[in-house]
């Protein structure tokens, strides 16, 4: 905690500060080197006026506004505007009419998408439904993170980095591989689960195990792929952990079962939070797996949009499906930044 | 509260043979895999002392402790508490608590919860509950800062609310893992003092783990000197530094000259030692186990020699002469290094009575040292 | 106290271990067979990686998708370097919230937003689709995990080390090169590492983003898998979790030796000062 306030104080010194001498005579040097001292005097007072620390913020801010935040406001936009048959397949907000006699700038805002997006049955239930098998997902990622990231965290630290490399591997290998296993295990006609099931006897032949197109396929591709993203948070926390905390609780007379949920548990829940957010927000908008695993028969959000947008075609209808989703998800996504951000400075 | 006050006799109960030892620590080995990090160990702690763990880092005191505070088992031997055995009680089943050296207060709760912890789990009632928590805040001095957390406290608070949480339960023993360490020296000292007088308000046997010898000096009833996993020497503090029973103890304790010698002459009320090194024989008005003849050691602690320009007048006084070397000036002691003839060097401490003295002394000069006879101790190992 | 595995401990990691690799094992097993059918053992063989190496349309993808990772990768250690160092270094500046939140928030975002909105920025802007939006689109959220990696890894760095160069005559800028880099480039690489598999592993946003005759061996695979299980798509994972798994063991090893080499050295000098 400390050594985070300690940085907070100081003022950052490289690249920032009144000090520009040193990266001008770099860059002056090397302009003189490249046979472009003439440039000098006219780069050196671009550079200056964009300080130092100014242009190193600029570069990636700049392209992140860019390319992450524009793209959010032109989803805006769009989602404002009708579908049309052109290319792009919308219509403009902004228009010049011209009737004769006059031009008129028109400025439309449709809510057309919107209305569809919120008083349509399949929609709202495909928001709820998304919501719903991601909760309970990040439930049963936590069931086996949890024991799994503690077991990790209390095994002797010469093997702990071969334990941490095992969970981080699967993650390494391509996530439609292992979706695609899945489907290999459970499908109903020929997969390797009903081949086993029936070939024990434990199951009919006739009446093969369906769990692939249900929802039980969502909480199995959900948790399987996913399931890094909850163990490494909760393990990079409990493996940190003060285990003298745990002494001087049994020295106080409590014992471990009770100093597991009074002390370990609450000390480890900015690593669950920070799992739950990684597993929950983005499972929200899940799209492979419900396209690969499940199908028609369980409506999400996330393969709504896609095929609004890819099979209609309607992309301002997609838009707004977009902008609600991210109106539902922007309480989490900002509590899990603030999270990041805290943890960070904390210097964790 | 008031026998060690009221009544002026000295607290000695290991004097006493009357006197029934509290805690007993009997043939305690502990082994980790090759490593014998207690070597079997014996020693018996009273009630109500402030027993002191004292050696360099290594030497098997926080094993102890923990051996103590039930975090290790030993690997043989047997502990026992106000006569019940100890050895297989789990720490959260023992009346015995322990502070620890980094504290380990618990980051999520307040200094309130944190020191009202133990008594959560003994299933104290609320209102008694609260009212320990406050006799407790208030005898740390940290009644305002009840609802703070731990990382809103200095290092000095922090170290009080450890203290108050591990002696909320009353413990039968209270176990000290360097509980200073982490205080800067001022601090230090005054939290010492701080440390005695609650222990005498509590009237709880204190045993506390330390490499610091001027800490353990100045807290402890009696202090074990420890060596490889072995006591070197159980004493009061008064003794350990006057008569250190070997050249580990006395070496460890304080700084000290020590000579190698022949056993010259060995009476039952004074022996005479001639140093290896040759020089005049060295007299010291106490008896010793050794046979004449056989090699000892002579230790003479600095302060207890005298630095002069002038040879003494009488030549029967123990007398060495040198040549200054160096010279440190602490302020309150001036610190005198000084050759002997034969290259071996001596230190000798000087207190500063005076703010200028008559004659200094100064590098080069030669000077004698001289010391009573009851100044040495001779070590036999 | 709590030293080794108990027993629970032990069978939650044997349980979580077996979820993890059961599915992919089964994979790698049945590459080797003779049979279509996956639930049929026929017997060993290794016609399904000919057929996959006969298949040009696959071997093009994948080589898109691999010039397409490393641009990616490189392009998001530069931006997600500079946007880690802002993070950690400049505590105050105006919009300092807004970047943070442009730095986590593509950690977690759903795909499907991430690709839309995209693709309807290239189109407003009448940008060609191709591999430059895809670069582009891959690079906008593997940056972000390369800043968290290098903000995380400069919180702890020894900031005084730098302002030693800087006392003995190195400009800021020239500290930042000869100092900071060196010391924090191995979490640029295992930033460049994480981008290169995130990217290589996309499917949404390259789907959105990609342009005719961009296909990627992700978009490539999502298709096949669509129309159903296909042995050849057997063949190529084990080819990609055969690469991976070398890949990590090397990583791995060269750490170790790292390692060893730096504790023999600490003790010779150990050794060396007594």
């Amino acid at each position: 905690m400390s050594a985070g306030d300690d940085y907070d104080d100081r003022p950052s010194a490289v690249l920032v500060s009144g000090d520009q001498g040193g990266f001008a005579e770099w860059l002056h040097v090397r302009l003189v080197r490249a046979r472009l001292g003439w440039a000098a005097p006219f780069v050196l007072w671009l550079v200056g006026r964009f300080s130092g620390k100014g242009m190193v913020i600029a570069i990636p801010y700049t392209f992140l506004f860019v390319f992450f935040l524009v793209p959010f406001l032109i989803v805006l936009k769009i989602s404002f505007s009708e579908t049309a048959l052109a290319i792009p397949p919308y219509t403009d907000l902004v228009e010049i009419l011209d009737d004769g006699f006059d031009y008129y700038l028109t400025f439309k805002l449709n809510l057309i998408n919107y209305w569809t997006v919120l008083s349509e049955d399949t929609y709202v239930r495909a928001y709820l439904n998304s919501a719903k098998i991601a909760a309970i997902s990040t439930a049963l990622c936590l069931l086996i993170g949890f024991p799994m990231a503690y077991a990790m965290a209390r095994a002797s630290e010469s093997i702990r980095p071969m334990l941490l490399m095992l969970v981080i591997l699967p993650f390494w290998t391509s996530f439609l591989i292992r979706v695609y296993a899945w489907i290999v295990i459970l499908k109903t006609e020929g997969g390797l689960l009903n081949t086993m099931l029936i070939a024990l006897g434990i199951i009919p032949p006739d009446e093969p195990l369906r769990i692939l197109s249900t929802e039980w396929a969502m909480y199995i591709g959900i948790v399987y792929s996913y399931l890094p993203f909850m163990v490494l948070p909760l393990y990079a926390n409990l493996e940190k952990m003060d285990l003298s905390l745990l002494e001087a609780a049994a020295d106080l007379g409590c014992r471990p079962t009770k100093a597991f949920w009074s002390i370990t548990v609450p000390l480890a829940m900015p690593g669950v939070i920070a799992g739950c957010f990684l597993v929950f927000i983005p499972a929200v908008g899940e799209y492979v797996i419900p396209e690969l695993m499940v199908g028609d028969n369980v409506r999400v959000i996330g393969r709504k949009l896609f095929t609004d947008f890819a099979s209609e075609r309607n992309w301002p209808l997609a838009s707004a499906v977009s902008v609600i989703l991210l109106a539902i998800l922007v309480v989490p996504i900002v509590l899990f930044q603030r999270q990041q951000a805290r943890l960070q400075e904390a210097g964790q | 509260m008031n026998t060690a006050t009221a009544a002026r006799v000295p607290f000695e109960p290991w004097k006493d043979p009357q006197a029934k030892p509290y805690i007993r620590i009997v043939n305690v080995t502990k082994t980790f895999g090759d490593f014998v990090a207690v070597d079997n160990l014996s020693i018996d702690i009273y009630q109500r002392e402030f027993f002191s763990l004292l050696g360099p880092s290594g030497c098997g005191k926080t094993t102890l402790l923990r051996m103590l505070a039930g975090f290790e088992r030993p690997t043989s031997g047997r502990i026992e508490l106000d006569g019940v055995d100890m050895s297989t009680v789990p720490p959260y089943e023992r009346p015995v608590n322990m502070m620890f050296q980094s504290y380990a207060l618990f980051p999520h709760m307040t200094v309130e919860e944190n020191i009202a912890f133990g008594l959560r789990q003994d299933r104290v009632p609320k209102d008694e509950r609260n009212a320990r928590v406050e006799e407790m805040l208030g005898l740390v001095q940290l009644s305002k800062f009840a609802k703070r957390k731990p990382h809103q406290l200095s290092g000095g608070q922090r170290q009080r609310v450890a203290l108050a949480r591990s002696l909320v339960k009353k413990p039968k023993m209270l176990l000290l893992d360097e509980p200073l360490g982490a205080l800067d020296k001022k601090l230090r000292e005054q939290t010492q003092f701080e440390l005695m007088n609650i222990q005498e308000q509590v009237g709880i046997t204190f045993v506390i783990v330390t490499h610091d010898q001027e800490e353990a000096m100045t807290v402890s009833s009696r202090i074990a000197v420890m060596n490889h996993g072995r006591i070197a020497q159980v004493a009061t503090p008064t003794e350990i530094y006057e008569f250190p029973n070997s050249r580990y103890v006395a070496e460890f304790i304080g700084d000290v000259n020590v000579f190698e010698g022949r056993l010259s002459e060995a009476a039952a009320d004074h022996v005479r030692i001639a140093p290896v090194g040759g020089g005049g024989e060295i007299y010291v008005d106490r008896g010793t186990s050794a046979a004449q003849g056989a090699t000892v050691w002579a230790a003479i602690r600095p302060e207890k020699i005298d630095v002069a320009l002038t040879p003494p007048t009488d030549p029967s006084v123990n007398c060495i002469e040198g040549t200054v070397w160096d010279i440190g000036y602490l302020g309150n002691l001036t610190i005198y290094h000084v050759r002997l003839a034969d290259g071996r060097k001596m230190t000798a401490a000087v207190a500063n009575r005076t703010r200028l003295r008559e004659q200094p002394i100064t590098w080069d000069d030669t000077v004698y040292l001289t010391w009573a006879p009851d100044s040495a101790v001779v070590l036999v190992s | 106290m709590t030293k080794g595995l108990t027993k629970i401990n032990l069978v939650a990691l044997t349980f979580g271990f077996a979820f993890l690799y059961i599915p992919i094992l089964i994979l790698v097993f049945f590459s080797f067979n003779e049979s279509r059918l996956v639930n049929v053992w026929g017997g060993f063989s290794l016609k399904w990686y000919g057929e996959l190496f006969r298949n040009d349309d696959l071997l093009g993808a994948a080589w898109v998708s691999l010039i397409l990772a490393a641009a990616t990768s490189t392009l998001s250690v530069v931006l997600g370097t500079v946007a880690g160092f802002v993070m950690a270094r400049f505590t105050s500046f105006r919009g300092r919230t807004l970047f943070s939140g442009m730095i986590y928030a593509p950690l977690v975002m759903p795909e499907v937003i991430t690709g839309l909105s995209l693709l309807l920025l290239f189109v407003s802007i009448d940008w060609g689709r191709g591999l430059g939006t895809m670069i582009i689109a891959h690079t906008s959220f593997c940056m972000s995990y390369v800043a968290v990696v290098v903000q995380s890894r400069l919180v702890s760095f020894d900031r005084s080390i730098e302002e030693a160069a800087q006392d003995l005559g190195a400009t800021p800028f020239k500290t930042f090169f000869v100092i900071t880099l060196p010391v924090i480039a191995p979490a640029l690489v295992s930033g460049w590492l994480l981008s290169f598999t995130l990217s290589l592993d996309n499917v949404v946003i390259t789907s959105f983003t990609s342009g005719p005759g961009w296909d990627t061996l992700p978009v490539k695979i999502f298709s096949a898998v669509k129309l159903g299980v296909k042995p050849e798509i057997n063949a190529l994972s084990t080819i990609m979790i055969l690469i991976v798994a070398v890949g990590v063991v090397v990583a791995s090893l060269i750490q170790k030796r790292a390692m060893v080499e730096r504790q023999r050295a600490e003790r010779l000098a150990a050794a060396a000062n007594e």
